[in-house]
């Protein structure tokens, strides 16, 4: 079922006011913090990893995991950076949680820093998010004004800072590693691993980077147990996850879903169905980088990270894009394609010259100049970029859809060919690169 | 046309800029942490990033101006080239797509008399496409200057425009708006031939209209 419970009750039932300090501690805001103020830090990670919370950023990595790398002897400092660069196409819910609940985030930032010990946070928010920024900036000096940051934060002997930093334009940006660099005042370019941030992360030091929403569970799971938290959702992914909605729907928006939640209820309960009596073409369940569903793989889908790889696609970032019947799917790909060779950073060649590739020929099969011989190409140079050929996964980012749009809507892209097209062949072709896909 | 040599002119911030930049330095472990920040601040004082402005900030941060210009250059935001007094970014990426951003697109170059990447002549308004600007539930949508405007319709566009000529950039103000939902039938007349979501107006032919 889809009901607010962990992340967006407060926005929800007060939205007028939900960015106040006075309204977030009336609804029981700050109790946590101060709860982790008096544990063990090691029983903090233990709780975290006991909740089996994943990260909501894109790639699902476990959050305590994470956070149990951090060296505990280390003599260098430990920094904690929130990934609120939210933009991934189709992601719109970190920007719900920084303006409808800033005081939420800020604690969970401040439950992470206690259980890692870190003294200096960063938020590093888009530079496109003006208001997100603004809002989550005046809850910051409210907690200062407060003495919950600064020196002794609510009286105990913990020093703890945050610094609102903001990006300037760049999707690379929210790459973990690309983040750690445009911090350290650089191009946001990412960086070979190892060493992981963990180990040598932001100045060189041990770092965490955690999604906004991920962190914004923290003080539920603090407060209710991480046995509590295991009771929503299923087994292997457990708890909540906020779905931005968007694309051809009655009731587009950012909704908190108990995750194993049924896809195909999900469209048409919260969100309304699909917009205008158009009949479901796609589903993009988790930003543009997923692999695209068709109406057939939805059935029976469980909006899980299991449930979704099952179906051949991804939670990713939550990202969920409905395309109804009247869209043409390859000229969502030149779209998508279009993005990813704008925000792609360079310094790999095959994501440099492949994203580019792929747009330029898509381009030509849209523009009616097409062969088979291009889908051949377009699914070899995938298959060239992904699968760890590159410092990051931006070149999967791109593989992916390029590939399963192709495979999944063959005769779209047939369809587009000056020539009849050799179906069996495109189907061996795509079989023989299938192995890219997630 | 030949470019016109640009007379060079020194640049510094503002007294009460200049203090907030050094409040911003001390924040950070690093001084060339604060880039970002600072390049923000030196956009707000002139519109854009000179090329003294770089060399300013090098200065401020202890780097080379090449390094200065490779973050100006690499961030989308920035510009290193005079733009007009309303940056108008609609965005292009799927979700607003999907909803007819290329209508409100196409509606601000008729109306303005300018392509993409362009700036009228009075210096008013220079139209850009951007990647997605996470606002895909209130498609379609732009950034102008630091404000979103959502739930976009060529009249709202017209409305906004006429407003924006009749005043001065409001650089606090950035609370989004965030228009009432248009009806599925407003959206229809955004896509002028039935059907046509998504197609490339080049492509035309029959065989695609029946995919």
């Amino acid at each position: 079922m889809a009901a607010p419970k962990i992340l967006m009750k407060r926005g929800l039932e007060n939205p007028e006011s939900s960015h106040t300090l006075d309204a977030y501690e009336e609804a029981g805001g700050y109790r946590s913090v101060r709860r982790a103020l008096d544990m063990d830090p090691e029983k903090i990670v233990e709780e975290v990893k006991a909740s089996g919370l994943r990260g909501r950023g894109g790639a699902g990595f476990p959050t305590g995991t994470k956070w149990s790398f951090i060296p505990r002897d280390s003599e260098k400092p430990t920094y904690l950076v929130c990934n609120s660069d939210e933009s991934e196409p189709g992601t719109f819910k970190d920007r719900w949680l920084l303006e409808k609940d800033p005081h939420l985030v800020l604690e969970g930032m401040m439950i992470c820093a206690i259980a890692i010990d870190c003294r200096l946070m960063f938020n590093y928010l888009r530079g496109e998010f003006s208001f997100p920024i603004k809002r989550f900036q005046a809850a910051v000096e409210e907690a200062y004004a407060n003495g919950y940051l600064g020196k002794g934060i609510f009286g105990s002997d913990y020093d703890l800072d945050v610094v609102t930093h903001y990006g300037a334009g760049a999707y690379i940006a929210g790459e973990e590693t690309g983040m750690l660099e445009s911090l350290e005042g650089k191009k946001a370019m990412p960086r070979n691993k190892p060493p992981f941030p963990a180990i040598e992360g932001l100045f060189g030091c041990p770092t965490v980077i955690n999604n906004t929403e991920t962190l914004a569970a923290l003080p539920w799971i603090i407060e209710n147990g991480a046995a509590a938290y295991r009771q929503i959702g299923t087994e292997k992914s457990p708890g909540t996850k906020l779905f931005s909605a968007s694309g051809h729907l009655n009731k587009p928006g950012v909704y908190e879903v108990d995750l194993g939640y049924s896809l195909l209820e999900f469209i048409e309960q919260e969100c309304g169905g699909v917009r205008g009596g158009k009949k479901l073409k796609a589903v993009i369940p988790g930003g543009s980088s997923v692999p695209i569903m068709t109406p057939q793989e939805c059935v029976g889908a469980k909006m899980d990270y299991e449930g979704l790889r099952e179906r051949g696609s991804m939670v990713g970032s939550g990202g969920f894009m409905v395309i109804g019947d009247n869209v043409s799917v390859p000229a969502c790909l030149l779209n998508l394609a279009h993005f990813y060779a704008h925000e792609s950073c360079g310094q790999c060649t095959p994501c440099r010259e492949g994203c580019g590739w792929i747009e330029q020929l898509i381009d030509r099969l849209l523009d009616g100049r097409g062969t088979q011989g291009d889908l051949d190409r377009i699914l070899r140079l995938a298959d060239n970029m992904a699968g760890g050929k590159t410092i990051c996964a931006l070149a999967d980012a791109m593989a992916w859809p390029a590939v399963s749009y192709i495979k999944k809507y063959p005769h779209e892209f047939a369809e587009l060919c000056v020539e009849p097209v050799d179906m069996d062949a495109l189907e061996a072709a795509v079989a023989a690169h299938a192995h890219v896909l997630p | 046309m030949t470019p016109v040599p640009r007379r060079r002119e020194a640049f510094t911030l503002s007294d009460e800029r200049l203090e907030r930049a050094d409040r911003i330095i001390a924040r950070y472990p690093g001084k060339l942490a604060a880039i970002l920040p600072i390049l923000w601040l030196v956009t707000e004082e002139k519109g854009w990033i000179s090329p003294e402005a770089m060399e300013w900030v090098a200065a401020k941060l202890d780097c080379s101006p090449a390094k200065v210009q490779a973050v100006v250059t690499f961030y989308t935001m920035f510009d290193d080239h005079p733009v007009g007094k309303y940056k108008l970014q609609v965005c292009r990426t799927l979700s607003c797509e999907l909803m007819g951003a290329r209508r409100i697109v196409d509606h601000l170059r008729e109306r303005l008399g300018i392509e993409l990447g362009q700036t009228t002549g009075d210096g008013m308004f220079t139209l850009q496409e951007v990647e997605c600007l996470a606002s895909c539930g209130t498609a379609p949508m732009m950034q102008c200057n630091l404000k979103f405007y959502e739930h976009l319709t060529p009249d709202r566009v017209d409305a906004l425009l006429d407003e924006l000529e009749s005043r001065e950039p409001e650089w606090e103000d950035v609370e989004p708006v965030i228009w009432d939902r248009p009806s599925d039938d407003a959206y229809r007349a955004m896509f002028p031939e039935s059907g046509k979501a998504l197609r490339r107006e080049r492509t035309g032919g029959a065989e695609v209209e029946e995919l």
